[in-house]
């Protein structure tokens, strides 16, 4: 008896109509999928993506060069060098971030008093020579530049839990 | 003496002598209290109040710092009264104090952010707007930022009580009250950058070192200052092997808790463009920088075809008198066994005729301290306070308890303590102003015979001869004299007969461990005798046919530019070991080999008490730079020579220790001559300024920015009234300045310290090298 139902089950296909029910189930399911890059994915105003050094918005740099990111970083990624300015503030000639050593835990961004140097949402970014992995002060910068608008209002939203 | 007080404080039963204040009995015992304006050091102003304890049977807490002990006094120091009390005084402290600790200087090493952790109160219900004080530029050496000032005055007592110039004071009371100079001016004292240390908060920070480190960026390392004969004990601040800056370590027996404004800074000089960094060897007239092995082999080679072509006795070695022991000892090594005994670190000087008769080597008895507790002191030819900044603090204490000091000087200087008497000749007339008075206290001295003595000496000898405790100090500008045998012995006779003792303060960082190493040319390693070579003059007017020049520059270290240039222009060829290179060295030198300076290298100073202070290089030497004595270590190996396997510069100084256990020094008795008044005429000052002494601090650029303000222009004649009216010259013209066949031009300034038939020119610096002799006749005509 058993035996002829499963040649039954073997010439009518039915293991096959089973699997093929499940894709059905999920081809009429709704996606989950995301297009990326495309599409994305929400994300918390918290992520701990690349660096960025901010500018106020008259365009003077916000780091004072107190180097408590420096001191505070677990991972020593982060090297500055100071001086003073011509206009006798304290200013840095030197910012650098080691992305190979970052461990992106943020507390750079927690320590700074001016709210100078902060992670940013952006994540998706890539190396093509040894080299690259350094974020110099006009790179950190310059994407501080870029993703102001986010950044800004990334901080604005977060603000009444800081 | 009074019986010790018995006092308890937090419980803890104590013993504490009479008169002394509760926050000194707790600090000996360990126990911290809060304070900002005490300092023990200076006076108790009592003005922050942070100190303040409880103490039983007081209705009111008391302040620990103005409170005398009293038997059975009952103090308590954590209890919720006190500490009460300090919250509350630390609430007004901070109302006005900015909060721009990420950018002052004094944030992580600051007193008041330290203490504002125990005794702040997380918020604050103070709402009105916050005092601010307009800053003023108070020099090249420190930085202002009043606002932050919380007017303890530690600033104020320290000019007004130990450097002896009150440039600093309050204006204003209340919350008015501001410190500043009043006038805008800058600080002129030479121990000015104290006051950065004892600001507590960032009122007060060093200009130079601005914004470039934090304190927990730094590793401290304890050293020694090279500057003077005191060896001030320094603490030199590196980062990543760099050194940062440099603050004083203390040394109650020597600098104290201060250190000089040329010991804090010139570090300043460490980095200079001027810094060799690779060896250089010159072929066919050209420089070439090359590796270590080529330029040691090409200088041995240079210095041994000089002896087998001429004998070793056209061997000539000047050594920088801020060269360490162990350099000193080695470069005599390889110098004695080649066969050479010219060798001499006494580059200003030119009169060495009584040699024979220092004792081992140039020696203050007892400590620097003690120059406290003297009741006469007598200076000879010295600009203490600019020669050994720190000697003067204590001279200047010994003054401020009643002491006499007497100065014979060839300018008028104005100290920064009392002078009770003070005597000023011209350089050429100064051994006959000596012999004056020593002929008033031992008038059957044969040599003196032709002196006569005047009521002035009476009257300083009667002072020496009274005086408990009477020092002579002998300066720079006696030893540099073209008689100094004569002032020496003078000054001995003076000595004896006021049973007195003589200290010879020498230049450089380490005369004396020089003397010890044998790097002189009449005695060997712990001062035993040796066929006596040629001295540092000799040498260089009996040319030679090769020399070794170790950290000289031959145009600002040497008594007679003119004359060491020509010299080592003519010979055939010349080593020179340099931190630095020069011009100078550009065109006499063949081979240039770079050597570190006092911070990266391991050596020992001995100071003028003979003590043996030992360091270690702190920072990472400098691109291709060595050691000195692992670079002489080489060249001993290269010459085949014996004796010369050290690994450790510690090698070297146990092989001196060793030779100085049977040291057969033999000293002579110091002979004089018959005194005559030299004819008149005009001479030269050519004192070294406080900031060309050698080439690490000229080449600080705050200290000679600060140099330009305290002395005025030095590239200048300087003349009293009565003189310039005499040569025809007249202020802010200039002058043609003639000596010995060269001649230049310099402005001209009146200065009423000058003696008459006296000329102030500056010696160690670029504008005067044409001239050749420091103290001699010369001829100034208007231009």
């Amino acid at each position: 008896m058993r035996r002829l139902l499963q040649v039954i089950k073997n010439f009518s296909l039915w293991d096959l109509l089973v699997g093929l029910g499940l894709t059905g189930r999920y081809f009429f399911k709704r996606k989950v999928t995301v297009q990326y890059p495309e599409e994305k994915t929400p994300m918390s105003p918290r992520f701990r993506g690349i660096h960025a050094l901010r500018r106020y918005a008259n365009g003077e740099e916000r780091c004072i060069a107190c180097k408590l990111c420096e001191a505070v970083c677990p991972a020593l990624a982060i090297t500055i060098e100071a001086e003073p300015r011509e206009d006798g503030s304290r200013r840095t000639t030197l910012y650098d971030i080691d992305l190979f050593k970052c461990v992106y835990c943020g507390l750079c961004e927690e320590a700074c008093p001016v709210d100078a140097v902060v992670l940013t949402r952006n994540h998706d970014y890539h190396f093509e020579k040894r080299g690259e992995n350094i974020l110099t002060k006009e790179k950190l910068l310059a994407i501080g530049d870029k993703y102001e608008a986010q950044i800004a209002a990334d901080r604005a939203e977060d603000a009444e839990y800081r | 003496m009074l019986s010790d007080i018995e006092i308890e404080i937090d419980g803890k039963p104590l013993k504490a002598k009479p008169n002394s204040m509760v926050i000194q009995v707790a600090d000996e015992a360990g126990i911290y209290i809060p304070r900002f304006c005490y300092h023990k050091e200076l006076s108790v102003a009592a003005n922050c109040r942070m100190c303040l304890v409880e103490m039983e049977k007081s209705p009111k807490a008391v302040p620990a710092c103005a409170t005398p002990v009293m038997p059975g006094m009952k103090i308590f120091t954590r209890s919720p009264k006190a500490l009460a009390a300090q919250k509350a005084v630390m609430e007004f402290l901070l109302i006005n104090h900015p909060l721009d600790c990420p950018i002052c200087d004094q944030g992580g090493e600051c007193e008041l952010q330290d203490l504002s952790m125990g005794y702040g109160s997380a918020n604050s219900y103070f709402t009105f707007g916050k005092r601010s004080v307009e800053d003023q530029d108070i020099g090249p050496l420190i930085e202002t930022e009043m606002t932050r000032c919380i007017q303890c005055t530690r600033c104020v007592r320290f000019g007004d009580e130990v450097a002896g110039l009150r440039e600093l004071g309050a204006t204003g009371r209340g919350e008015h009250m501001e410190i500043g100079t009043y006038v805008t001016h800058a600080i002129k004292s030479e121990v000015s950058g104290n006051i950065i240390d004892l600001c507590p908060v960032g009122a007060l920070t060093s200009k130079p070192f601005r914004f470039t480190a934090r304190a927990w960026e730094l590793n401290q390392f304890p050293s020694i200052a090279p500057h003077d004969c005191l060896g001030t004990n320094i603490n030199v601040h590196t980062r990543r092997g760099v050194v940062m800056r440099v603050v004083p370590r203390e040394n109650f027996a020597l600098n104290g808790t201060w250190i000089a404004d040329r010991e804090r800074y010139s570090y300043l000089g460490l980095y200079h463009p001027d810094r060799v960094t690779k060896p250089l060897i010159r072929v066919n007239g050209h420089w070439h920088t090359t590796d270590w092995q080529t330029a040691l082999e090409f200088a041995v080679k240079g210095l041994q075809d000089v002896i087998s072509a001429e004998g070793a006795d056209q061997l000539g070695a000047l050594a920088s008198p801020n060269s360490t022991t162990e350099e000193f000892f080695l470069l005599q090594k390889i110098w004695r066994q080649l066969g050479s005994s010219n060798i001499d670190h006494r580059l200003r000087q030119v009169d060495f005729s009584d040699q024979d008769s220092f004792g081992l080597y140039p020696k203050l008895e007892g400590s620097v301290a003690d120059l406290e507790n003297c009741s006469t002191i007598l200076l000879v030819g010295s600009n203490i306070q600019k020669e050994q900044p720190l000697a003067a603090l204590r001279v200047r204490k010994a003054a401020l308890k009643g002491a006499n000091v007497v100065a014979v000087n060839m300018m008028d200087y104005r100290f920064n303590f009392k002078v009770s008497d003070k005597k000023i000749a011209a350089p050429h007339d100064f051994v006959f102003s000596l012999a004056g008075i020593a002929k008033a206290l031992s008038p059957k001295l044969a040599e003196l015979a032709d002196v006569s003595v005047s009521e002035q000496d009476r009257s300083i000898a009667e002072r020496l001869r009274t005086g408990e405790k009477t020092v002579i100090l002998l300066g720079a500008l006696a030893l540099n004299h073209p008689e100094a045998a004569m002032i020496r012995w003078l000054a001995q006779m003076i000595a004896t007969a006021s049973k007195g003792t003589l200290v010879i303060l020498t230049e450089g960082g380490n005369a004396a461990g020089a003397w010890l190493a044998g790097a002189i040319p009449h005695r060997t390693a712990a001062g035993d005798r040796v066929q006596q070579g040629l001295d540092a003059r000799a040498m260089l007017e009996q040319t030679r046919q090769a020399y070794l020049l170790l950290n000289v520059d031959p145009e600002l270290d040497c008594a007679n530019a003119t004359a060491a240039m020509d010299a080592l222009t003519a010979a055939k060829f010349v080593v020179s070991l340099s931190v630095f290179k020069t011009e100078a060295l550009e065109r006499v030198a063949d081979v240039i080999l770079p050597v570190t300076p006092f911070t990266e290298t391991a050596g020992t100073f001995v100071n003028v008490t003979g003590q043996w202070q030992s360091f270690r290089g702190v920072a990472s030497a400098h691109e291709e730079s060595r050691p000195a004595w692992k670079v002489l270590r080489v060249m001993g190996n290269l010459f085949h020579l014996q004796g010369f396997d050290y690994e450790a510069a510690d090698e070297v100084l146990q092989e001196l220790k060793l030779a100085m256990q049977h040291s057969s020094l033999v000293v002579k008795e110091g002979v004089g001559s018959l005194v005559k008044k030299n004819g008149n005429g005009l001479s030269r000052i050519g004192e070294i300024p406080i900031y060309a002494g050698d080439g690490l601090v000229r080449r600080a650029e705050a200290l000679q920015k600060t140099q330009a303000i305290i002395d005025g222009e030095l590239a200048a004649v300087r003349v009293n009234a009565q003189t310039a009216t005499e040569l025809g010259l007249s202020a802010g013209n200039m002058a043609r300045v003639k000596q010995n066949g060269s001649e230049v031009k310099l402005p001209v300034v009146i200065d009423e310290r000058v003696p008459l038939q006296a000329v102030f020119i500056a010696g160690g610096i670029m504008a005067t090298k044409e001239l050749s002799e420091l103290f001699g006749r010369i001829e100034v005509l208007p231009a």
